[in-house]
């Protein structure tokens, strides 16, 4: 019998192996993507089952290697919250390996592949390790190569300025993360009392007893450290820039997985070293979700770019998962075990779910960018015509963002839901006035998630073409990246239809980390209905609203063609007026315009008409020009302000360069005689 | 599962698909005489649904299968709701399929589909339909789910059914907190189905259209089945309002001969529930579009109003 831990070894070390191997096969093109990418998913697959091994046995597995710093060799453990992001990592992987195969070779040819397949493999090597570490020197070690990676995939089409900015972008935040996240580690090592190294092990930092200060402080600079990871507002100005330029199967590993690892961080930090803590650090995490909840929507539904606002919708679903992840921060600091499970549960379901929505979508703006060779969605329309498959499978992925039963967001919110609804059991009489609040605008962001991708969908894929040239090029992608995002919806579906038995898998979790267990009752009516805290209270049937709406649908259609009935088809009504073109249709932009209207002043909305009249005259314009510029507030509000004090900054540090030698004498001369001042 | 139940929801849904075309009536009728016009009779949604169902299908040549989807799927979610929410007994055996949070899920999905229906031939009318009805829709749900979560606070819990038997049980005083979700949940009940003064279910002028402008391209049994769809949606969020606020008279379970007593009840209370309808909608006139959010706002307020009257005063 292989134990998980062992089946995680040879996932990763698969991975690294194929990265150090892939280079020699270059030539071979085909062979080396093929290859590598099968193998890939083989890895994912290994992962995977190493993964729900250890979340169902509810195991704990550790290895040290002898690799390492002399002192602190690295430390693996695999506990099942490790083992549940593996599952998580690996879903998604398993997919994108898949898609990937097909995908790459529209890169074949034009630019090489090596550095794709090599970043690739390091990329999810570099995931698995983050979530296997058991010491801060190992677990910085692998976020790096993490970091390192993606920032690579992120310029692999570097000829382009924007690219190489966005790429930029994105280091310098993720590498402002990486130190807070050090200086975390270093606050909690620095208290554990231990000779050397040993502090930095997690075994050290889980026993180590923290004052209440110094827990606060190495909580928050953790979770400032990952939230700029996870893009949390205002820290989510990367994701927009970073997203739309990747290659798409690297967009969804980065949306899909990459932030998710960060969720990990949190979590391993709150309810894993710290374990004690005052309910309002839960509070603040609640907040800061909500924040990125719906500003990370509205924002989305302000973007024609299809990639840039699936960016913006992980900034939302991320804040869903911190909204989650917050409350149940806040039960566990008044000791409500069960209801820490119930949120908990919740927050790591919306993580699983979003991973395979979000693979799934940005695998499908990667099949549509691939066929149509655009990203702006007023180009499109009308592509359910010309990718059927493709256009199936992506309305899946619309349907389980927008938290529609009996799809798999819907249950991950509707969970939270309930979570919410539960904090009467708070004893504190401002947070249980305050908490139904934080459910309207959760509330508020599930519905504008759905009118966003009613957007999304109505404008790429309904409709007629839009575009300049004929859309009669456009074909279907190859079998490989409708396998890997057929797959993703099927994932979605199960996870949407079997709700229960996720709970049932994923107890092990809450129950070491807050002492409760949420199956007893969530299952207790059977497999078909979850009934979260008690049936009274709440129940949902996946199974029974999927059948019940597939049987009346059935029914309806044969009853309505017992009797042979025809179909007509005849052109589209025109209201007796002249033809109707396709630039007629509604476009993403006028979609949005009454929220754009009605919520406007959150935004730095600039818009202009111009009437354009050949004769100089208003009554005979030929054509009016719009022209509008929605811009981050929070570009303005935070990023210009530092970059230009960092800028004035060096400039006046500069004024010390005088590029002459006898300044520099002096220079020296100075710090000499200070020196012996001193000293 | 026992027979007692399962005769209960084959009736209950029997009672939707027949009665909901009659409540339709009944308000136009109502309507007609509070503003001074000639009725068109109770049975004219009977014969209109019938005549739709004789008539062809006449579909837009680039009409995908979503358009023709959409219909049968509206029309079997609207079916599957009317199995969850109680009307005459709450011994429903697919009670506990979906509470109410999860109900208004169900109502979303038929919102969704409409929606991206409209945007399929690619007219103007279709996408404005469609982007108005989702805006709406996004400023009613905080509004919705606060009302709701106020009553299920009230009643600690959010299944319907336990939300009667709850309220029926107990000794009835009137709660502030329900007086202001009920307040709330008027409000948005006109929003959510269409009605003046959000929408107008008669106009089909193009500046004005909301729901119509969406199904404006259905014809045939797919019109039919959207439209007997929009009355069953009207007569269950009757019935919600009903079974959250007025649930006296619903059934207990394991009850055989209440449940009787519980119908002429429930036509009793839908026919009153309608003239209060007719009273609002005689009453206003059609709002400015950029008004709404104003008028929903107003909806959340009172909702939070309940929620906090309930933790101070209960």
């Amino acid at each position: 019998m292989v134990s998980p831990l062992d089946m995680a070894g040879f996932s990763v070390l698969l991975l690294l192996g194929l990265a150090l191997f892939s280079p020699f096969m270059g030539r071979l093109r085909t062979l080396q993507t093929n290859l590598t990418f099968s193998l890939s998913a083989l890895a994912s697959l290994a992962a995977i089952l190493a993964g729900a091994m250890t979340v169902a046995g509810g195991s704990v597995a550790t290895a040290t290697l002898s690799l390492g710093l002399p002192g602190l060799p690295f430390h693996l453990r695999l506990d099942p919250l490790a083992g549940f992001f593996f599952v998580v990592i690996g879903l998604l992987g398993l997919c994108v390996s898949i898609y990937s195969i097909g995908y790459v070779k529209g890169y074949s040819g034009r630019r090489p592949l090596t550095r794709m397949v090599v970043f690739y493999t390091l990329f999810l090597a570099g995931m698995f390790l983050v979530v296997l570490a058991d010491d801060a020197y190992f677990f910085l070690v692998a976020w790096e190569l993490m970091a390192a990676a993606s920032y690579f995939l992120v310029m692999y089409e570097d000829e382009f300025a924007a690219h190489r900015r966005a790429a930029f972008l994105y280091l310098l935040i993720a590498h402002v993360g990486a130190i807070a996240i050090l200086l975390a580690f270093g606050v909690i090592a620095g208290q554990s009392g231990q000779e050397g190294f040993e502090g930095y092990t997690f075994a050290a930092m889980r026993a180590t007893h923290l004052s209440p200060g110094l827990a606060t402080a190495a909580f928050f600079l953790a979770f400032f450290g990952f939230s700029a990871k996870a893009g949390i507002i205002p820290l989510h100005v990367w994701l927009p820039e970073a997203h739309p330029v990747a290659p798409s199967n690297i967009s969804a590993l980065m949306s899909g997985v990459m932030l998710k690892t960060s969720i990990y961080g949190i979590i391993r930090f709150a309810f894993d070293f710290i374990k004690v803590f005052p309910w309002w650090w839960g509070a603040i995490v609640l907040v800061l979700g909500l924040i990125s909840a719906v500003m990370g929507v509205l924002y989305a539904l302000m973007q024609h770019d299809l990639k840039r606002l699936l960016a913006y919708h992980s900034v939302e679903n991320i804040g869903i998962i911190l909204i989650g992840l917050g409350l149940a921060m806040i039960f566990a600091s008044f000791h409500l075990p069960i209801l820490a499970a119930l949120a908990l549960i919740a927050c790591l379901y919306h993580t699983l779910n979003h991973a395979m929505f979000k693979g799934l979508l940005f695998m499908g703006a990667g099949a549509v960018l691939h066929a149509t060779h655009e990203r702006n969605m007023e180009e499109m329309g009308g592509l359910i015509h010309r990718l059927p498959w493709t256009a199936v499978l992506f309305l899946i992925g619309c349907v389980s963002i927008s938290a529609l039963p009996p799809f798999n967001g819907f249950v991950s919110e509707w969970l939270t839901f309930q979570a919410f609804l539960l904090s009467p059991a708070l004893p504190h009489p401002l947070l249980k006035l305050l908490m139904p609040l934080g459910a309207a605008l959760l509330a508020l962001t599930g519905a504008l998630a759905a009118a966003c991708f009613v957007k999304v969908y109505g404008v790429t894929f309904l409709g007629q073409w839009r575009g300049h040239h004929k859309p009669e090029h456009i074909h279907e992608v190859g079998w490989s990246m409708r396998l890997g995002m057929l797959l993703a919806a099927l994932v979605c579906f199960l996870l949407g239809i079997l709700p229960t038995w996720v709970i049932g898998w994923l107890d092990t979790i809450p129950e070491q980390l807050c002492g409760g267990r949420l199956y007893e009752s969530a299952g207790s009516l059977g497999w078909m209905w979850l009934t979260p805290i008690a049936q009274e209270r709440a129940s949902y049937s996946g199974p029974v609203v999927f059948l019940g709406i597939c049987a009346v649908v059935l029914v309806t259609w044969l009853l309505l063609h017992i009797r042979a009935s025809r179909v007509r088809r005849a052109p589209i009504w025109d209201c007796g007026f002249a033809k109707l073109t396709p630039r007629m249709q509604y476009t993403a932009t006028a979609f949005s315009m009454p929220i754009r209207r009605v919520l406007g002043f959150l935004f730095a909305v600039r818009e202009h008409s111009e009437l354009v009249a050949p004769i100089n005259h208003p009554a005979v314009p030929t054509h009016i020009q719009y022209r509008l510029r929605i811009r981050d507030r929070f570009w303005n509000w935070l990023y210009t302000p530092q970059s230009d004090a960092a800028y004035w900054i060096a400039r006046q540090v500069g004024r010390l360069q005088q590029g002459q030698i006898r300044i520099y004498l002096l220079y020296s001369f100075i710090t000499l005689i200070v020196l012996l001042v001193f000293l | 599962m026992t027979l007692h139940s399962l005769v209960i929801v084959l009736l209950q849904l029997v009672l939707l698909l027949a009665l909901a075309p009659a409540l339709s009536g009944w308000i136009k009728v109502v309507k007609c005489h509070a503003q001074g016009r000639t009725a068109p009779g109770i049975m004219q949604p009977y014969r209109d649904i019938r005549r739709l169902f004789i008539k062809d299908v006449v579909v837009a040549e680039n009409a995908s299968w979503l358009f023709r989807f959409t219909p049968y799927l509206v029309f079997g979610v609207t079916v599957m709701i009317g199995g969850i929410v109680p009307l005459i007994s709450v011994d429903l055996p697919l009670a506990a399929t979906a509470d109410v949070i999860a109900l208004v899920m169900l109502f979303g999905i038929i919102r969704f589909f409409t929606a991206l229906a409209g945007m399929d031939i690619g007219t103007a009318f279709g996408g404005m339909g469609a982007s108005r009805e989702m805006t709406i829709s996004s400023l009613a749900e905080p509004a919705m789910l606060m009302a709701i979560f106020t009553v299920s606070l009230a009643n600690s819990s959010t299944s319907l059914t336990q939300m009667v038997s709850v309220m029926t049980r107990t000794e009835f005083v009137i709660r502030p907190s329900l007086a202001f979700a009920l307040a709330a949940f008027i409000l948005i009940a006109l929003a959510e189905t269409g009605r003046v003064p959000i929408d107008n279910p008669a106009t089909h002028l193009e500046l004005t259209m909301i729901h119509e402008a969406m199904i404006l391209e259905y014809s045939g049994r797919h019109l039919a089945l959207i439209e007997w769809a929009g009355m069953m949606k009207l007569m269950l969020f009757f019935a919600l309002g009903i079974a959250t606020f007025f649930p006296w008279g619903i059934a207990p379970a394991g009850d055989n001969i209440l449940p009787m007593l519980a119908l002429g009840l429930l036509i009793v209370k839908l026919m009153l529930g309608a003239m209060i309808m007719v009273l609002i909608e005689t009453g206003l006139a059609k709002m400015r579009i950029f008004r709404i959010p104003e008028y929903l706002g107003s909806a959340f307020l009172l909702a939070t109003l309940g929620m906090i009257a309930f933790f101070i005063l209960e």
